[in-house]
């Protein structure tokens, strides 16, 4: 008689854990002010390098808030090529980039949806891909004052004012291959 | 393309019209086949005096490099490309001769059929059960300044062997039996039209200049690297990001291999495209715009079917796909997909599965 009821109390209990565990991410978004949940983290970058810290900052966001991460590699397409063009060079530094940062995230648990963008400039290119991808924050690290790849101050200026997201800029660090 | 579609004939004609512009042009050798065609095609141009060679006993003909070297012509028209000299001869292969004719300052015009080529021998035995012993490198091809293509069709082909046009009427029954099916024919064109295709565009990127940014320099690379000449990549994505990895995969593959690729989504008849679905979609799509692959929707209500329609379609030789979940319950009991792929799709066509990275992650696998 009372084995029997043992079982059904730890039944019990097991389904009140998974249903805690099911309704707990929902019940904080809730409790946090009823704020619409990010669902989409977008993280531009140019070129063979990407800061760790700006990588690292978007990882831990995307994990905190359940998000998607949508790391993006901007390409620059000359005027004398079409701008539809296939781009094998930059699209061969693009997926060994866009590797990395997936096995990155993977190891974290982040969800990753890639993008390789081009446009006549860093700034065309993340217009465009703002314009075609719903997203939610923009991490985007500024580039070096040594004049390095990426994203400068006007550049930066331009995505404060016309980004349809939160953006969230990190000062310049160290740059890792 | 194949014996008969007029190789040899178009050699002579274009010999005719060097010599016609006043350059002095020879018939360094000649099979005409007891073709009367081609025989009357070779009147008026000069030719090289065969030499006698024996092979095992029995006297055959063969072209007399000394005596062709010696005439110093200033474009020689050598047929049969990978034929194969007697014992006793300067070289082993016609290839080295003209080689020879080649470096003593001579054109050379030659011909050869398709699966003559030495890395389409084994596709070419494949698709028509039809091995040839004699090979040329396809070295020799990719250095030839132009590869023009006989191209027929295979039924005009079949109406020439008919005709008595390129085989005596004892013979036509049985070549028509054996090698000169319209299959045989039409796969032997579909390769042959590949071949020439590859050839223009190797050329074509060799000679393109390097340029800064959205650069060909990675094809100059694959250009100038030995090329897997033939193969086609087919890599089965479905609109979701997990596909993302299979296609950079796939890619690279293509790169190494110095080939096209096609990204195939096997649409569920009836599904419509909107919302995230279509995000996603065009996401590949652009993702293969990039790359410089081709994005392939097929809708068909079994995947198997509809792959291995396109691989047919699209002569792939090569099908990459992405590691399946687990099978749960009666699914155990169903042929994995890869196997039922190879048994759905043309011999000889390769499929490999490209692993999940969630799952990679996952202890003890």
């Amino acid at each position: 008689m009372i084995a029997p009821a043992l079982l059904g109390l730890a039944l019990l209990v097991a389904a009140g854990v998974a249903g805690f565990a099911f309704v707990r991410p929902r019940l904080r978004q809730r409790l946090d002010g009823g704020a619409e949940p990010v669902r989409r983290i977008l993280l531009p970058f140019t070129g063979t390098v990407i800061s760790r810290r700006a990588l690292d900052a978007a990882l831990r966001l995307a994990r905190a808030e359940d998000a998607e991460l949508m790391p993006a590699y901007l390409a620059q397409v000359p005027m004398r090529l079409p701008l539809e063009c296939p781009i094998p060079n930059e699209a061969g530094k693009a997926m060994v980039m866009l590797e990395a940062i997936e096995q990155r995230a993977a190891a974290q648990g982040v969800k990753v949806d890639a993008r390789v963008e081009r446009g006549r400039s860093y700034r065309h290119a993340l217009a465009r891909l703002l314009d075609s991808e719903p997203v939610d924050r923009v991490v985007v690290p500024a580039a070096n004052s040594d004049g390095g790849e990426g994203l400068g101050g006007e550049d930066l200026l331009w995505l404060l004012e016309k980004a349809p997201a939160e953006v969230l800029i990190l000062r310049p660090a160290i740059m890792h291959k | 393309m194949a014996a008969g579609v007029g190789k040899t004939y178009r050699m002579l004609q274009e010999g005719h019209a060097e010599a016609d512009a006043g350059r002095d042009v020879v018939i360094g050798y000649l099979e005409p086949h007891k073709r009367e065609e081609t025989s009357a095609q070779a009147r008026g141009l000069e030719v090289v005096p065969r030499r006698r060679a024996a092979i095992r006993e029995v006297e055959v003909e063969e072209m007399d490099l000394p005596g062709l070297l010696a005439r110093a012509p200033e474009l020689a028209l050598i047929d049969e490309l990978a034929h194969t000299n007697p014992p006793g001869l300067e070289h082993g292969k016609r290839f080295e001769d003209i080689a020879d004719v080649l470096a003593a300052g001579i054109d050379v015009f030659s011909t050869v059929n398709v699966q003559h080529l030495e890395s389409l021998n084994d596709q070419v035995a494949e698709l028509t059960g039809v091995r040839v012993r004699e090979t040329v490198p396809d070295s020799v091809l990719g250095s030839a300044d132009e590869v023009v293509l006989i191209d027929l069709t295979p039924e005009a082909l079949i109406e020439r062997l008919r005709t008595g046009k390129i085989y005596p009427g004892e013979n036509v029954q049985a070549a028509l039996e054996n090698f000169f099916k319209i299959e045989n024919l039409a796969a032997l064109r579909e390769v042959s039209l590949r071949q020439v295709a590859e050839d223009v565009e190797s050329k074509r990127l060799v000679y393109t200049e390097l340029e800064p940014v959205g650069t060909r320099q990675e094809e100059k690379v694959a250009a100038d690297a030995p090329k897997a000449v033939g193969e086609r990549l087919l890599a089965l994505v479905r609109p979701q990001p997990s596909s993302q990895r299979l296609v950079r995969r796939a890619w690279r593959s293509a790169q190494r291999l110095g080939t096209d690729l096609d990204l195939l989504w096997v649409k569920p008849p009836g599904q419509q495209v909107e919302g995230e679905l279509e995000r996603q979609v065009t996401a590949l799509r652009r993702l293969a715009s990039v790359l410089g692959a081709t994005f392939l929707i097929a809708e068909h209500d079994d995947l198997v079917a509809g792959v291995a329609r396109v691989v047919c379609e699209r002569g792939s030789t090569y099908i990459m796909v992405g590691e399946s979940k687990p099978a749960k319950g009666f699914a155990r009991l169903r042929e994995p997909l890869p196997q039922r792929l190879m048994r759905a799709t043309p011999p000889g066509v390769d499929v490999r599965i490209v692993a999940h990275r969630a799952i990679e992650r996952e202890p003890g696998r």
